[in-house]
């Protein structure tokens, strides 16, 4: 099977579940799903995007961060039937077109990561940081990013990714944001 | 040219910045089926009764796997057996009513969906007849055995030299004491996963979170005995490991077990709290006695350590092995012991053995180092060693005296005044501490192949994985260094079983291993493509050879006229070929390891700030300077470093699994209680490569640098401690409690 397919699935079980709607990355999901469906288990094994990871299912490592309405939200503590109507922004949203996103690039450059896990989570963690605009320094960075768990132990150069970014963003050189959602 | 040494961005970043990267459980198929794990909570006993009924019930769920219903799986232990599996029977899933520890995999349950499998796993009805156990090695370290049979690839310990307690005594300064840490998990931020993908006509691709493919491939044959065949197991991308994927493990046992079972693809998940139900850093205890004369020469060094394994298996690891090489010392003894409790098997984590060896070390010299009125880096010196006296060898490099000096020099060391709780800012003691590092440098018998296709692409494959390590990254920029092509034109195929011969990605030695083995595949290549080369009519080249041509710019040019040159692509086309493949293969010289030893080091110095009042212990700097042999990508290798230090000050500070003895339960058994450093408890991490140039080592020089990063990186930080403090807490992770009575 290719990498690229997708296969839709409906249980029996959410056959006759709530009805949803989402919008994932700005297309629009009209879902029947059952209550117990969390966000997460909701992007990964039944829409396929796969680039929001599973670390914990707690709440406990941010893995699953992804944007929800503009604001940074893991996953896993959502389920599915509480965000409807929601705009939600996986790691898979944010480049346009071909053109990755200033924090995607600034991660590449600084090597901002290793195995990779935790990184989707990372990034979406980081630009929903960047819109709050509490974080000013580096250790305000790493206080605000503390949510997100690395393994790897990536962290120094996490920072020195989300630095990057928020200089371009800052002089402009780059676009804003996208994913904001509103 | 000029790939190698070169700071190079990540191959396989943009597919893991865009989340396309996919991990073992992330491959879709049809009908695909979720299994969830039941796991025992009885350390010790068997399993009565399973009444199954109620979860059958539940909508979706398709059946119930337990001991009771299984296939039918190999009977000997050696089928059991992986390729780094130590000695002993490998524990095997449901295979009988027998319970050996808390958390084992007892059931299976599949359902349509994974949200309905999760539910019937809870209704799921198991009697168990309970037997007394125990999981605590401070108990257990009397009945303490030296174990019989040896690990592969372990050495023992080193023999004792000289009368090691004559030495002792004769000390002028003298050190006893003991040193502990507890159990640690690896907990990559990638749970193990496997997607088992049944391909209709008996095939299965086997999408594994593992370090080998082949491991994977072949246990599945020996234990289910399935033709090789007939499985395929991918790891093309695995979210860390840190040692937890070296062997197959469960969820792979499970998903296989279920996926040819029901003739149907099968996804197992663990969840977090099983993370930390299959293998561990064991808990160790060492013993240290140590002396030196009024010079500061050491007269004697001993180093005994007693750790956990299973009740059914031998693991072993090298704890007591690095004192003897690392300090010159005339009366050693070494002495290592296992004692059983009723617990999963350990497994090698991150520098298995050395990073915890080197808490006893390196404590321990730091001891004697102020007993004996000594600066702490000037006391090492006085007792570097230029020659592995263990076994008498000379080493292929040793860079260490650089390290000390550069690191030391980085890290302001000569300001630092010897006398604990000297060095105060405001309400915080500042403590600077040291500590050495080794791991060794080895090397395995891979294989690779490089294929130049017509239109000018590279590819090179090899089964070996990337856990994380850049494996991906170097391979490429051998394969463009070696071609002479642009790193765009490299495609690199690992994390595959049915590419050519790798073992497990671990030990540090896969960017030697696999690096040199794609290094041959690529001379071979160049070989066949000069020939083609020079045998097109009018060929510029008819007259050279081999080693008077360079590959550059995507061409074969004169070495003496780089203008006279024949593009690679003209090469096939002139011969009409789609593509030219040639193979190769690498092994450790057997001559070579005979006569030298071969380590890598360090000199990592650590500066800490606990609150004078609440002993809040921050590392606020870290210097650690490292001597790896040739460093092939120093942007990908300081990232290895990097992660090796975090993990390090987690050793330090803040991991260990806590077992409830009563129940013989890990407790804090999830990443809010088993602590591991976040973003906020890292600042100020200084990586050097130190110069060691070293041709011996392995054909491209390089040594390895999975492992190093964290050995070395705990003691500095303990030793830091002690002098903010003037406390020894030799029991880590040094918590806050410890510094507080
Ligand atoms: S998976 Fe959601 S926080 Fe860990
Ligand atoms: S890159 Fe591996 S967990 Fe962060």
């Amino acid at each position: 099977m290719s990498d690229t397919e997708t296969l839709t699935r409906l249980s029996t079980a959410d056959a006759d579940g709530e009805s949803v709607t989402l919008t994932v990355n700005g297309e629009r999901h009209a879902l029947r799903l059952a209550p117990w469906v969390t966000l997460l288990d909701l992007l990964r094994e039944r829409l396929h995007l796969t680039g929001t990871k599973k670390g914990c299912d707690h709440g406990q490592c941010g893995a699953c961060t992804v944007l929800v309405d503009g604001v940074r939200m893991n996953s896993c503590l959502q389920l599915a039937v509480m965000r409807d109507g929601c705009e939600i922004t996986t790691v898979e949203g944010l480049a346009e077109g071909g053109r990755l996103h200033p924090v995607q690039e600034a991660f590449i450059e600084q090597d901002a990561f290793q195995c990779g896990y935790c990184t989707p989570g990372q990034i979406c963690s980081a630009v929903g940081l960047i819109r709050e605009g509490h974080a000013h320094t580096a250790e305000e960075i790493r206080e605000l990013m503390s949510g997100n768990l690395c393994r790897c132990g990536a962290y120094t150069n996490i920072v020195a990714a989300i630095e990057q970014a928020m200089g371009e963003q800052a002089m402009g050189e780059q676009p804003a944001a996208r994913g904001d959602g509103r | 040219m000029g790939h190698i040494g070169t700071p190079t961005s990540r191959v396989d970043g943009r597919a893991k910045v865009t989340g396309t990267a996919r991990y073992a459980a992330e491959y879709v198929a049809p009908d695909l089926a979720y299994g969830v794990v039941v796991s025992s909570p009885v350390a010790r006993g068997k399993i009565r009764a399973i009444d199954a009924s109620a979860a059958l019930a539940v909508p979706g769920v398709v059946q119930v796997f337990t001991h009771e219903n299984r296939p039918s799986l190999a009977w000997f232990s050696r089928s059991w057996q992986d390729e780094v599996a130590p000695p002993g029977s490998p524990f095997r899933p449901l295979y009988d009513k027998e319970i050996h520890y808390s958390g084992q995999p007892v059931a299976l349950v599949v359902a349509e969906e994974f949200e309905a499998a999760r539910h019937a796993a809870t209704l799921l009805r198991i009697e168990y007849e309970t037997l007394p156990h125990a999981t605590d090695l401070g108990a257990a370290r009397e009945e303490a055995y030296e174990p019989r049979k040896k690990r592969s690839g372990i050495p023992p310990p080193a023999k004792p030299r000289g009368d090691a307690q004559a030495g002792y005594e004769a000390g002028a300064v003298k050190l006893e004491a003991e040193y502990r840490h507890g159990f640690e998990h690896h907990n990559p931020m990638e749970m193990h996963a496997a997607t088992v993908v049944w391909e209709g006509d008996g095939r299965i691709t086997v999408y594994d979170k593992t370090q080998g493919s082949q491991n994977c491939q072949s246990y599945i044959h020996n234990v289910f005995g399935i033709p090789s065949d007939q499985v395929r197991v991918v790891n093309a991308y695995v979210g860390g490991a840190f040692g937890s994927g070296l062997r197959p493990h469960y969820q792979l046992f499970l998903a296989v077990m279920a996926a040819t079972q029901l003739e149907r693809s099968v996804r197992v998940v663990l969840t977090r709290q099983q993370m930390f139900t299959f293998t561990h850093r064991p808990d160790t205890i060492q013993k240290m006695a140590l002396a030196a004369d009024a010079d500061g020469k050491l007269t004697a060094f001993r180093h005994e350590a007693v750790q956990n394994t299973s009740r059914f298996e031998d693991y072993q690891e090298a704890v007591v092995n690095w004192a003897g090489l690392l300090y010159k010392c005339d009366n050693t003894l070494f002495d290592y012991r296992l004692a059983q409790l009723d617990l999963p098997t350990p497994g090698d984590m991150r520098a298995p053995g050395a990073a915890t060896g080197l808490i006893g070390i390196e404590c321990a010299m730091d001891e004697l180092a102020y007993a004996a009125k000594l600066d702490p880096l000037e006391f090492r010196l006085r007792n570097y060693s230029e020659i592995d006296q263990d076994n008498n060898r000379k080493y292929t490099s040793k860079a260490l005296r650089e390290a000390y000096h550069i690191g030391a020099e980085r890290f302001g060391w000569g300001r630092r005044s010897m006398a604990p709780g000297s060095m105060r800012e405001g309400g915080e003691l500042i403590g600077w501490g040291m500590a050495t590092g080794v791991w060794e440098a080895m090397m395995m018998k891979t294989a690779a192949n490089a294929v130049l296709h017509a239109d000018g692409r590279v590819e090179v494959a090899c089964a070996t994985s990337d856990i994380g390590t850049g494996t991906y990254t170097i391979l490429a920029q051998i394969a463009a260094e070696a071609l002479g092509v642009d790193l765009a034109r490299v495609t690199v195929r690992i994390g595959d079983s049915d590419l050519p011969k790798s073992p497990v990605s671990g030990g540090s030695w896969t960017a030697a291993s696999a690096g040199a083995a794609v290094d041959a595949a690529c001379q071979a290549l160049r070989k066949s493509l000069f020939k083609l080369a020079r045998g097109m009519d009018d060929s510029p080249l008819a007259n050279a050879s081999l080693d008077r041509v360079v590959f550059d710019g995507g061409a074969i040019r004169l070495a003496d006229d780089e203008a006279r040159a024949v593009a690679l692509t003209d090469v096939l086309t002139a011969h009409h070929l789609s593509l030219v493949e040639e193979e190769g293969a690498a092994s450790p010289s057997m001559i070579s390891s005979m006569r030298y030893s071969r380590y890598t080091h360090s000199a990592v110095f650590a500066e800490v700030r606990v609150d004078a009042q609440l002993k809040v212990v921050r590392v606020t700097r870290i210097v650690n300077a490292v001597a790896a042999g040739r460093i092939l990508n120093p942007k990908t290798a300081r990232s290895q470093i990097l992660g090796g230090v975090v993990m390090g000050m987690g050793m330090a500070l803040y991991e260990e699994t806590m077992p409830d003895h009563r129940f013989g339960r890990f407790m804090n058994h999830n990443l809010a209680e088993y602590h591991v450093a976040a973003h906020a408890d890292v600042q100020g991490i200084d990586v050097i490569f130190v110069d060691e140039p070293d041709e011996e080592v392995s054909p491209l020089g390089v040594k390895g640098l999975g492992e190093i990063g964290i050995v070395g990186t705990p003691a500095a930080i303990a030793n830091a401690i002690f002098h903010a403090t003037g406390k020894r807490v030799r029991e880590l992770p040094i918590t806050i409690d410890k510094l507080l009575d």
